[in-house]
Protein backbone atom coordinates (compact mmCIF):
# COMPACT_ATOMS: atom_id res chain seq x y z
CA UNK A 1 0.00 0.00 0.00
CA UNK A 2 1.14 3.33 -1.24
CA UNK A 3 1.39 5.74 2.40
CA UNK A 4 3.99 8.08 1.35
CA UNK A 5 6.49 9.62 3.91
CA UNK A 6 8.55 11.43 1.43
CA UNK A 7 7.73 15.26 2.08
CA UNK A 8 5.99 17.36 0.35
CA UNK A 9 7.19 20.40 -2.31
CA UNK A 10 5.10 22.71 0.74
CA UNK A 11 7.07 22.18 4.01
CA UNK A 12 4.18 24.43 5.20
CA UNK A 13 1.72 21.19 4.63
CA UNK A 14 4.67 18.85 5.96
CA UNK A 15 4.29 20.63 9.35
CA UNK A 16 0.84 21.21 9.33
CA UNK A 17 -0.02 17.02 9.17
CA UNK A 18 2.77 16.77 11.42
CA UNK A 19 1.24 18.78 13.80
CA UNK A 20 -2.02 17.39 13.57
CA UNK A 21 -0.56 13.82 14.33
CA UNK A 22 1.15 15.35 17.12
CA UNK A 23 -1.81 17.08 18.53
CA UNK A 24 -3.75 13.86 17.91
CA UNK A 25 -1.20 11.58 19.25
CA UNK A 26 -1.34 13.82 22.22
CA UNK A 27 -5.03 13.97 22.78
CA UNK A 28 -4.96 9.90 23.07
CA UNK A 29 -1.89 9.94 25.46
CA UNK A 30 -4.60 12.30 27.83
CA UNK A 31 -6.96 9.98 27.19
CA UNK A 32 -5.15 7.29 28.34
CA UNK A 33 -3.48 8.90 31.43
CA UNK A 34 -7.70 9.68 32.57
CA UNK A 35 -8.06 6.05 32.07
CA UNK A 36 -4.75 4.99 34.06
CA UNK A 37 -6.01 7.95 36.70
CA UNK A 38 -9.64 6.37 37.25
CA UNK A 39 -8.00 2.66 37.84
CA UNK A 40 -5.50 3.83 40.48
CA UNK A 41 -8.73 5.44 41.98
CA UNK A 42 -10.75 2.31 42.27
CA UNK A 43 -7.54 0.51 43.03
CA UNK A 44 -6.48 2.62 46.46
CA UNK A 45 -9.76 5.00 46.53
CA UNK A 46 -8.89 8.44 46.07
CA UNK A 47 -11.06 11.06 46.00
CA UNK A 48 -9.11 13.59 44.97
CA UNK A 49 -7.63 11.40 41.97
CA UNK A 50 -10.98 10.60 40.56
CA UNK A 51 -12.22 14.47 40.68
CA UNK A 52 -8.85 15.75 38.84
CA UNK A 53 -9.97 13.30 36.40
CA UNK A 54 -13.83 14.62 36.10
CA UNK A 55 -11.38 18.10 35.88
CA UNK A 56 -8.95 17.43 33.23
CA UNK A 57 -12.28 16.22 30.75
CA UNK A 58 -12.82 20.17 29.61
CA UNK A 59 -8.99 19.84 28.60
CA UNK A 60 -9.75 16.64 26.14
CA UNK A 61 -12.84 18.54 24.83
CA UNK A 62 -10.69 21.72 24.34
CA UNK A 63 -8.44 19.44 22.25
CA UNK A 64 -11.27 17.66 20.58
CA UNK A 65 -12.10 21.41 19.32
CA UNK A 66 -8.88 22.74 18.13
CA UNK A 67 -8.09 19.45 16.46
CA UNK A 68 -11.76 19.23 14.31
CA UNK A 69 -10.53 22.94 13.34
CA UNK A 70 -6.87 22.04 12.21
CA UNK A 71 -8.91 19.28 9.72
CA UNK A 72 -10.84 21.65 8.75
CA UNK A 73 -8.06 24.16 7.84
CA UNK A 74 -6.05 21.79 5.99
CA UNK A 75 -9.18 20.15 4.19
CA UNK A 76 -9.95 24.25 3.12
CA UNK A 77 -6.46 25.72 2.39
CA UNK A 78 -4.61 22.47 0.69
CA UNK A 79 -7.36 20.03 -0.33
CA UNK A 80 -5.69 17.23 0.92
CA UNK A 81 -5.69 13.54 -1.93
CA UNK A 82 -5.03 9.88 -0.96
CA UNK A 83 -2.80 9.39 2.12
CA UNK A 84 -3.07 12.95 3.36
CA UNK A 85 -6.93 13.08 2.76
CA UNK A 86 -7.48 9.94 4.69
CA UNK A 87 -5.18 11.12 7.26
CA UNK A 88 -7.08 13.79 8.02
CA UNK A 89 -10.69 11.91 8.04
CA UNK A 90 -9.30 9.47 9.81
CA UNK A 91 -8.04 12.23 12.89
CA UNK A 92 -11.40 13.91 12.68
CA UNK A 93 -13.43 10.79 13.17
CA UNK A 94 -10.18 9.49 15.71
CA UNK A 95 -10.88 12.31 17.96
CA UNK A 96 -14.58 12.14 18.38
CA UNK A 97 -13.74 8.36 19.48
CA UNK A 98 -11.10 9.90 22.16
CA UNK A 99 -13.39 12.69 23.22
CA UNK A 100 -16.44 10.09 23.89
CA UNK A 101 -13.82 7.74 25.81
CA UNK A 102 -13.22 11.16 28.07
CA UNK A 103 -16.52 11.32 28.49
CA UNK A 104 -17.16 7.56 29.44
CA UNK A 105 -13.72 7.89 31.85
CA UNK A 106 -15.52 10.79 33.94
CA UNK A 107 -18.71 9.09 34.45
CA UNK A 108 -16.52 6.06 36.12
CA UNK A 109 -14.55 8.66 37.86
CA UNK A 110 -17.73 10.54 38.88
CA UNK A 111 -18.97 6.69 40.17
CA UNK A 112 -15.85 6.48 42.08
CA UNK A 113 -16.43 9.35 43.99
CA UNK A 114 -19.92 8.37 44.67
CA UNK A 115 -18.17 5.37 46.08
CA UNK A 116 -16.05 7.19 48.21
CA UNK A 117 -18.75 9.20 49.73
CA UNK A 118 -21.22 6.53 50.25
CA UNK A 119 -19.01 3.93 51.36
CA UNK A 120 -20.48 1.36 49.05
CA UNK A 121 -17.63 -1.65 49.70
CA UNK A 122 -15.16 -1.96 47.12
CA UNK A 123 -15.91 -5.51 46.55
CA UNK A 124 -18.08 -4.47 43.90
CA UNK A 125 -15.94 -3.23 42.10
CA UNK A 126 -12.96 -6.09 41.26
CA UNK A 127 -14.77 -7.14 38.39
CA UNK A 128 -14.91 -3.80 37.22
CA UNK A 129 -11.32 -2.93 37.87
CA UNK A 130 -10.07 -5.84 35.63
CA UNK A 131 -12.17 -5.18 32.94
CA UNK A 132 -11.45 -1.77 32.78
CA UNK A 133 -7.55 -2.71 32.69
CA UNK A 134 -8.44 -4.91 29.71
CA UNK A 135 -9.97 -1.97 28.07
CA UNK A 136 -6.90 -0.44 29.16
CA UNK A 137 -4.87 -2.30 27.11
CA UNK A 138 -6.86 -2.61 24.19
CA UNK A 139 -7.09 1.01 23.65
CA UNK A 140 -3.16 1.48 24.46
CA UNK A 141 -2.76 -1.45 21.19
CA UNK A 142 -5.59 0.90 19.30
CA UNK A 143 -3.50 4.12 19.66
CA UNK A 144 -0.59 2.27 19.17
CA UNK A 145 -1.27 0.60 15.85
CA UNK A 146 -2.80 3.99 14.77
CA UNK A 147 0.85 6.03 15.70
CA UNK A 148 2.53 3.82 13.91
CA UNK A 149 0.05 3.04 10.98
CA UNK A 150 0.17 -0.38 11.26
CA UNK A 151 -2.70 -2.10 9.76
CA UNK A 152 -1.79 -5.30 10.91
CA UNK A 153 -1.73 -4.26 14.52
CA UNK A 154 -4.71 -2.31 14.11
CA UNK A 155 -6.86 -5.73 13.26
CA UNK A 156 -4.76 -7.45 16.49
CA UNK A 157 -6.18 -5.09 18.55
CA UNK A 158 -9.77 -5.01 17.47
CA UNK A 159 -10.08 -9.15 18.14
CA UNK A 160 -9.60 -7.48 21.59
CA UNK A 161 -13.11 -6.23 21.92
CA UNK A 162 -15.35 -9.41 21.58
CA UNK A 163 -13.08 -10.73 24.39
CA UNK A 164 -14.16 -7.29 26.15
CA UNK A 165 -17.26 -8.39 25.50
CA UNK A 166 -17.47 -11.34 27.14
CA UNK A 167 -15.69 -10.16 30.23
CA UNK A 168 -18.60 -7.26 30.66
CA UNK A 169 -21.46 -10.09 30.42
CA UNK A 170 -19.52 -12.13 33.24
CA UNK A 171 -18.97 -8.98 35.32
CA UNK A 172 -22.43 -8.17 34.82
CA UNK A 173 -23.66 -11.58 35.88
CA UNK A 174 -21.63 -11.45 39.11
CA UNK A 175 -23.07 -7.77 39.98
CA UNK A 176 -26.81 -9.30 39.23
CA UNK A 177 -26.20 -12.03 41.30
CA UNK A 178 -24.92 -9.56 44.08
CA UNK A 179 -28.28 -7.62 44.21
CA UNK A 180 -30.11 -11.07 44.45
CA UNK A 181 -28.22 -11.86 47.44
CA UNK A 182 -29.09 -8.62 49.24
CA UNK A 183 -31.32 -6.22 47.83
CA UNK A 184 -29.79 -3.54 50.17
CA UNK A 185 -26.83 -3.52 47.64
CA UNK A 186 -28.91 -2.60 44.58
CA UNK A 187 -27.81 1.05 45.00
CA UNK A 188 -24.18 1.12 45.07
CA UNK A 189 -24.17 -2.16 42.49
CA UNK A 190 -26.03 0.28 40.55
CA UNK A 191 -23.21 2.53 40.12
CA UNK A 192 -20.83 -0.69 39.52
CA UNK A 193 -23.08 -1.03 36.88
CA UNK A 194 -22.33 2.05 35.13
CA UNK A 195 -18.76 1.61 35.29
CA UNK A 196 -19.17 -1.58 33.76
CA UNK A 197 -21.08 -0.18 30.70
CA UNK A 198 -18.54 2.55 30.64
CA UNK A 199 -16.00 0.36 30.18
CA UNK A 200 -17.70 -1.55 27.67
CA UNK A 201 -18.13 1.51 25.19
CA UNK A 202 -14.38 2.82 26.00
CA UNK A 203 -13.84 -0.79 24.11
CA UNK A 204 -16.14 0.13 21.27
CA UNK A 205 -14.64 3.07 20.91
CA UNK A 206 -10.93 1.96 21.03
CA UNK A 207 -12.17 -0.53 18.07
CA UNK A 208 -13.22 2.17 16.34
CA UNK A 209 -10.01 3.40 16.23
CA UNK A 210 -8.87 0.21 15.25
CA UNK A 211 -11.12 0.54 12.37
CA UNK A 212 -9.59 4.34 11.50
CA UNK A 213 -6.11 2.76 11.53
CA UNK A 214 -6.97 0.23 8.89
CA UNK A 215 -8.85 3.20 6.92
CA UNK A 216 -5.75 5.27 6.69
CA UNK A 217 -3.36 2.50 5.76
CA UNK A 218 -5.42 0.41 3.53
CA UNK A 219 -7.83 3.05 1.80
CA UNK A 220 -11.22 0.38 2.80
CA UNK A 221 -13.56 1.09 4.96
CA UNK A 222 -14.38 -1.81 6.98
CA UNK A 223 -17.35 -0.47 9.83
CA UNK A 224 -19.56 -3.50 9.98
CA UNK A 225 -17.19 -6.00 8.60
CA UNK A 226 -16.28 -8.96 9.70
CA UNK A 227 -12.98 -9.38 11.25
CA UNK A 228 -11.81 -12.55 9.55
CA UNK A 229 -13.57 -10.70 6.42
CA UNK A 230 -11.42 -7.87 6.75
CA UNK A 231 -8.08 -9.73 7.56
CA UNK A 232 -8.95 -11.95 4.20
CA UNK A 233 -9.41 -9.29 1.91
CA UNK A 234 -6.50 -7.26 3.07
CA UNK A 235 -4.23 -10.02 2.94
CA UNK A 236 -3.25 -9.30 6.18
CA UNK A 237 -2.57 -12.85 7.99
CA UNK A 238 -2.98 -13.61 11.49
CA UNK A 239 -3.38 -11.35 13.91
CA UNK A 240 -0.31 -12.97 16.14
CA UNK A 241 2.14 -11.43 13.57
CA UNK A 242 1.79 -7.99 14.22
CA UNK B 1 -25.31 26.56 -18.37
CA UNK B 2 -27.28 28.34 -15.53
CA UNK B 3 -26.57 31.48 -14.62
CA UNK B 4 -24.65 31.68 -11.01
CA UNK B 5 -27.64 33.67 -9.71
CA UNK B 6 -29.83 30.94 -10.64
CA UNK B 7 -28.05 28.50 -9.22
CA UNK B 8 -29.28 26.74 -5.80
CA UNK B 9 -28.77 27.71 -2.61
CA UNK B 10 -26.45 25.07 -0.82
CA UNK B 11 -28.41 24.61 1.81
CA UNK B 12 -31.63 23.19 0.47
CA UNK B 13 -35.07 24.85 1.59
CA UNK B 14 -37.19 22.16 0.89
CA UNK B 15 -39.38 21.20 4.09
CA UNK B 16 -38.69 18.05 5.72
CA UNK B 17 -41.68 15.90 4.76
CA UNK B 18 -43.85 15.14 7.45
CA UNK B 19 -43.89 11.78 8.91
CA UNK B 20 -46.23 9.13 7.21
CA UNK B 21 -46.05 11.68 4.63
CA UNK B 22 -46.14 8.82 1.10
CA UNK B 23 -42.67 7.49 1.58
CA UNK B 24 -41.35 6.19 4.99
CA UNK B 25 -38.03 6.95 6.81
CA UNK B 26 -36.83 3.54 5.60
CA UNK B 27 -37.69 3.92 2.01
CA UNK B 28 -36.25 7.06 1.77
CA UNK B 29 -33.11 5.72 3.18
CA UNK B 30 -33.09 3.07 0.78
CA UNK B 31 -33.49 5.47 -1.97
CA UNK B 32 -30.18 7.72 -0.81
CA UNK B 33 -28.21 3.96 -0.83
CA UNK B 34 -29.37 3.50 -4.45
CA UNK B 35 -27.80 6.73 -5.43
CA UNK B 36 -24.55 6.90 -3.47
CA UNK B 37 -24.34 3.21 -5.30
CA UNK B 38 -21.16 3.21 -7.45
CA UNK B 39 -22.87 3.63 -10.62
CA UNK B 40 -19.47 4.25 -12.55
CA UNK B 41 -18.37 0.50 -11.57
CA UNK B 42 -20.90 -0.83 -13.77
CA UNK B 43 -18.99 -2.26 -17.03
CA UNK B 44 -19.09 0.75 -19.62
CA UNK B 45 -18.46 0.35 -23.47
CA UNK B 46 -15.43 0.97 -24.49
CA UNK B 47 -15.21 3.72 -27.15
CA UNK B 48 -11.15 4.18 -27.17
CA UNK B 49 -8.97 1.43 -27.17
CA UNK B 50 -5.34 2.29 -26.85
CA UNK B 51 -3.11 -0.47 -27.12
CA UNK B 52 0.24 -0.71 -26.52
CA UNK B 53 0.61 2.64 -28.27
CA UNK B 54 4.33 3.58 -28.50
CA UNK B 55 5.47 7.11 -30.08
CA UNK B 56 8.40 8.46 -31.08
CA UNK B 57 9.68 12.13 -32.19
CA UNK B 58 12.45 11.09 -34.35
CA UNK B 59 14.82 8.79 -32.02
CA UNK B 60 13.80 9.99 -28.90
CA UNK B 61 10.26 7.70 -27.28
CA UNK B 62 7.86 9.91 -25.86
CA UNK B 63 5.38 7.45 -25.19
CA UNK B 64 5.81 3.68 -24.02
CA UNK B 65 3.53 1.10 -24.19
CA UNK B 66 0.84 2.76 -23.04
CA UNK B 67 -3.04 0.65 -23.26
CA UNK B 68 -6.18 1.86 -21.70
CA UNK B 69 -9.64 1.44 -22.25
CA UNK B 70 -11.67 4.87 -22.76
CA UNK B 71 -15.30 4.35 -21.36
CA UNK B 72 -17.91 5.42 -23.29
CA UNK B 73 -20.07 9.11 -22.20
CA UNK B 74 -17.95 9.56 -19.40
CA UNK B 75 -14.77 11.62 -18.71
CA UNK B 76 -11.46 10.31 -18.19
CA UNK B 77 -9.13 12.74 -17.15
CA UNK B 78 -5.14 12.60 -17.89
CA UNK B 79 -3.02 13.93 -15.38
CA UNK B 80 1.11 13.90 -14.82
CA UNK B 81 3.81 16.34 -14.41
CA UNK B 82 4.61 18.47 -17.76
CA UNK B 83 6.32 16.69 -20.20
CA UNK B 84 4.85 13.29 -19.07
CA UNK B 85 3.21 12.68 -22.63
CA UNK B 86 -0.15 13.52 -21.59
CA UNK B 87 -1.02 15.54 -24.19
CA UNK B 88 0.90 13.49 -26.76
CA UNK B 89 -1.65 10.77 -25.87
CA UNK B 90 -4.43 13.07 -26.16
CA UNK B 91 -2.90 13.62 -29.66
CA UNK B 92 -2.80 10.07 -30.57
CA UNK B 93 -6.33 9.95 -30.58
CA UNK B 94 -7.56 11.94 -33.83
CA UNK B 95 -4.24 11.90 -35.29
CA UNK B 96 -2.58 15.08 -34.36
CA UNK B 97 0.51 14.30 -33.91
CA UNK B 98 1.36 13.17 -37.59
CA UNK B 99 1.32 17.31 -38.25
CA UNK B 100 4.68 17.17 -36.68
CA UNK B 101 7.55 16.11 -38.48
CA UNK B 102 9.16 12.89 -37.87
CA UNK B 103 6.37 11.52 -35.55
CA UNK B 104 5.93 7.58 -35.87
CA UNK B 105 3.90 5.82 -33.85
CA UNK B 106 3.49 2.24 -32.88
CA UNK B 107 0.15 0.16 -31.69
CA UNK B 108 -3.29 0.70 -31.99
CA UNK B 109 -5.55 3.25 -31.06
CA UNK B 110 -9.40 1.67 -31.81
CA UNK B 111 -12.38 3.83 -32.02
CA UNK B 112 -15.31 1.79 -31.55
CA UNK B 113 -13.50 -1.27 -32.67
CA UNK B 114 -11.88 0.14 -35.62
CA UNK B 115 -8.27 0.98 -35.65
CA UNK B 116 -7.99 4.81 -36.52
CA UNK B 117 -3.98 4.27 -37.75
CA UNK B 118 -5.11 1.18 -40.10
CA UNK B 119 -4.14 2.00 -43.95
CA UNK B 120 -7.25 3.74 -45.78
CA UNK B 121 -8.56 5.69 -42.16
CA UNK B 122 -10.31 8.64 -43.47
CA UNK B 123 -8.51 11.31 -41.43
CA UNK B 124 -10.77 14.39 -41.99
CA UNK B 125 -13.84 11.81 -40.98
CA UNK B 126 -11.77 10.94 -37.89
CA UNK B 127 -11.40 13.89 -36.99
CA UNK B 128 -15.03 15.00 -37.25
CA UNK B 129 -15.87 12.37 -35.12
CA UNK B 130 -13.09 13.43 -33.24
CA UNK B 131 -13.38 16.83 -32.16
CA UNK B 132 -10.95 18.64 -30.01
CA UNK B 133 -10.51 21.75 -28.10
CA UNK B 134 -6.84 23.43 -27.20
CA UNK B 135 -5.92 25.30 -23.79
CA UNK B 136 -5.76 28.46 -25.70
CA UNK B 137 -9.48 29.60 -27.39
CA UNK B 138 -9.00 30.25 -31.15
CA UNK B 139 -11.45 31.43 -32.71
CA UNK B 140 -11.41 32.00 -36.10
CA UNK B 141 -11.47 35.79 -36.98
CA UNK B 142 -15.28 35.83 -38.13
CA UNK B 143 -18.32 36.13 -36.62
CA UNK B 144 -19.70 34.20 -33.37
CA UNK B 145 -22.35 32.67 -36.26
CA UNK B 146 -19.71 31.70 -38.83
CA UNK B 147 -17.32 30.43 -36.46
CA UNK B 148 -20.07 27.80 -34.94
CA UNK B 149 -21.38 27.44 -38.98
CA UNK B 150 -18.19 26.53 -40.47
CA UNK B 151 -17.72 22.69 -39.25
CA UNK B 152 -21.32 22.40 -41.05
CA UNK B 153 -20.19 24.27 -44.04
CA UNK B 154 -17.46 22.29 -45.23
CA UNK B 155 -19.54 19.25 -44.67
CA UNK B 156 -20.98 20.84 -47.51
CA UNK B 157 -24.31 21.94 -45.59
CA UNK B 158 -26.05 24.92 -47.30
CA UNK B 159 -29.53 24.85 -46.13
CA UNK B 160 -29.75 28.08 -44.22
CA UNK B 161 -32.14 27.19 -41.55
CA UNK B 162 -30.56 23.86 -41.28
CA UNK B 163 -27.76 25.79 -39.90
CA UNK B 164 -29.25 28.01 -37.99
CA UNK B 165 -31.15 25.84 -35.84
CA UNK B 166 -27.38 23.78 -35.29
CA UNK B 167 -25.76 27.10 -34.26
CA UNK B 168 -28.39 27.59 -31.84
CA UNK B 169 -28.32 23.71 -30.64
CA UNK B 170 -24.75 23.88 -30.29
CA UNK B 171 -24.23 27.55 -28.68
CA UNK B 172 -27.17 26.26 -25.84
CA UNK B 173 -25.36 22.86 -25.35
CA UNK B 174 -21.80 25.20 -24.77
CA UNK B 175 -23.91 27.17 -21.91
CA UNK B 176 -22.92 30.15 -24.72
CA UNK B 177 -26.55 30.85 -26.27
CA UNK B 178 -27.92 33.36 -23.56
CA UNK B 179 -25.19 35.46 -23.46
CA UNK B 180 -24.61 35.72 -27.46
CA UNK B 181 -28.07 35.83 -28.84
CA UNK B 182 -28.19 39.13 -29.21
CA UNK B 183 -24.99 39.77 -31.44
CA UNK B 184 -24.35 36.40 -33.35
CA UNK B 185 -22.66 38.51 -35.98
CA UNK B 186 -20.30 39.97 -33.72
CA UNK B 187 -16.69 39.12 -34.24
CA UNK B 188 -15.77 36.61 -32.55
CA UNK B 189 -12.97 37.55 -30.88
CA UNK B 190 -14.62 40.21 -28.83
CA UNK B 191 -15.50 37.40 -26.59
CA UNK B 192 -13.97 37.23 -23.03
CA UNK B 193 -11.36 34.32 -22.89
CA UNK B 194 -13.85 31.77 -20.72
CA UNK B 195 -17.21 32.85 -23.38
CA UNK B 196 -14.27 32.18 -27.06
CA UNK B 197 -13.38 29.15 -25.22
CA UNK B 198 -17.24 28.23 -24.43
CA UNK B 199 -17.35 29.15 -28.28
CA UNK B 200 -14.98 26.92 -30.04
CA UNK B 201 -16.50 24.11 -27.78
CA UNK B 202 -19.74 24.57 -29.39
CA UNK B 203 -17.65 24.73 -32.68
CA UNK B 204 -16.65 21.53 -32.04
CA UNK B 205 -19.71 20.10 -30.78
CA UNK B 206 -21.91 21.54 -33.87
CA UNK B 207 -20.91 18.71 -36.16
CA UNK B 208 -21.85 15.97 -33.77
CA UNK B 209 -18.92 14.15 -32.74
CA UNK B 210 -18.24 10.94 -30.68
CA UNK B 211 -15.30 12.04 -28.57
CA UNK B 212 -14.52 15.53 -27.28
CA UNK B 213 -10.43 16.05 -26.76
CA UNK B 214 -10.09 18.34 -24.04
CA UNK B 215 -6.21 19.54 -23.91
CA UNK B 216 -5.97 22.11 -20.74
CA UNK B 217 -9.40 23.74 -21.51
CA UNK B 218 -9.27 25.75 -18.45
CA UNK B 219 -6.11 26.50 -17.11
CA UNK B 220 -5.94 30.05 -19.40
CA UNK B 221 -9.32 31.02 -17.61
CA UNK B 222 -10.43 32.99 -14.44
CA UNK B 223 -11.92 30.75 -11.92
CA UNK B 224 -15.67 31.75 -12.39
CA UNK B 225 -14.89 30.63 -16.40
CA UNK B 226 -13.12 27.53 -15.12
CA UNK B 227 -16.77 26.59 -13.43
CA UNK B 228 -18.66 27.34 -16.06
CA UNK B 229 -16.36 24.69 -18.30
CA UNK B 230 -16.59 22.07 -15.69
CA UNK B 231 -20.32 22.76 -15.34
CA UNK B 232 -20.22 22.17 -19.11
CA UNK B 233 -17.93 19.02 -19.40
CA UNK B 234 -20.48 17.29 -16.70
CA UNK B 235 -23.29 18.27 -18.90
CA UNK B 236 -22.13 17.18 -22.23
CA UNK B 237 -20.75 13.93 -21.05
CA UNK B 238 -24.57 12.85 -21.33
CA UNK B 239 -23.45 13.07 -25.10
CA UNK B 240 -20.41 12.45 -25.70
CA UNK B 241 -17.02 10.55 -24.40
CA UNK B 242 -14.80 13.30 -22.97
CA UNK B 243 -11.42 13.37 -22.94
CA UNK B 244 -9.30 15.88 -21.00
CA UNK B 245 -5.63 16.58 -20.35
CA UNK B 246 -5.24 19.00 -16.98
CA UNK B 247 -2.64 20.09 -14.89
CA UNK B 248 -5.06 21.04 -11.94
CA UNK B 249 -5.55 17.89 -10.22
CA UNK B 250 -8.57 19.21 -8.06
CA UNK B 251 -10.12 19.62 -11.27
CA UNK B 252 -9.64 15.97 -12.31
CA UNK B 253 -11.02 15.03 -9.23
CA UNK B 254 -13.87 17.35 -9.40
CA UNK B 255 -15.47 16.06 -13.12
CA UNK B 256 -13.59 13.27 -14.17
CA UNK B 257 -15.09 9.38 -13.55
CA UNK B 258 -11.82 7.64 -14.72
CA UNK B 259 -8.29 9.24 -14.07
CA UNK B 260 -4.90 8.36 -15.81
CA UNK B 261 -1.87 9.10 -14.01
CA UNK B 262 0.98 9.50 -17.05
CA UNK B 263 4.93 9.71 -16.00
CA UNK B 264 7.68 9.91 -18.13
CA UNK B 265 6.07 8.82 -21.26
CA UNK B 266 4.12 5.37 -19.14
CA UNK B 267 1.21 5.30 -17.57
CA UNK B 268 1.29 4.24 -14.10
CA UNK B 269 -2.11 3.95 -12.99
CA UNK B 270 -5.29 4.20 -14.67
CA UNK B 271 -8.83 3.55 -12.39
CA UNK B 272 -11.79 5.26 -11.13
CA UNK B 273 -10.94 8.70 -10.11
CA UNK B 274 -12.56 8.38 -6.52
CA UNK B 275 -10.72 5.17 -6.36
CA UNK B 276 -7.02 7.13 -7.55
CA UNK B 277 -7.28 10.07 -5.46
CA UNK B 278 -8.78 8.05 -1.83
CA UNK B 279 -6.59 5.16 -2.05
CA UNK B 280 -4.19 5.31 -5.35
CA UNK B 281 -2.41 1.59 -5.96
CA UNK B 282 1.15 3.13 -6.59
CA UNK B 283 3.51 5.24 -4.72
CA UNK B 284 4.28 7.21 -7.82
CA UNK B 285 0.94 8.06 -8.00
CA UNK B 286 0.35 8.96 -4.16
CA UNK B 287 3.44 11.41 -4.54
CA UNK B 288 2.18 13.16 -7.44
CA UNK B 289 -1.36 13.85 -6.20
CA UNK B 290 -0.24 14.51 -3.01
CA UNK B 291 1.92 17.22 -3.66
CA UNK B 292 5.14 15.03 -3.10
CA UNK B 293 6.54 15.21 -6.53
CA UNK B 294 9.22 17.28 -6.87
Amino acid sequence: MAMSHTQHISQQFDKELEDLRAHVLAMGGLVEEQLSKVLEAITHPNLELAEQVVEADAVVNALEVKIDAECTSILMRRQPAAGDLRLVLAISKVITDLERIGDETKKVARVIINMINTGSPRSYYLGVLSLGHHVKRSLRAALDAFARMNSRAALAASREDPEVDRETEAVMRQLITYMMEDPRAIRGVLDAVVAVRAFERIGDHAANICEKAIYLVEGKDVRHVALDQIAQELNLGSAEEA
Amino acid sequence: MRQSSERPAAVPTSPRPAVGAGTSGRDEAKSILGALAPAVTLPTPECLGIEHLSLFYGDKQALFDVSLSIPEKQVTAFIGPSGCGKSTLLRCCNRLNELIHGVRTEGQVKLRGADIYARGTDISNLRRRVGMVFQKPNPFPKSIYENVAYGLRIQGIKNRRLIDRAVEEALRRAALWDEVRDRLHDNALGLSGGQQQRLVIARAIAIEPEVLLLDEPASALDPISTLKIEELIYQLKASYTIVIVTHNMQQAARISDHTAFMFMGSLVEFGLTKDIFTAPKTRQTEDYITGRYG
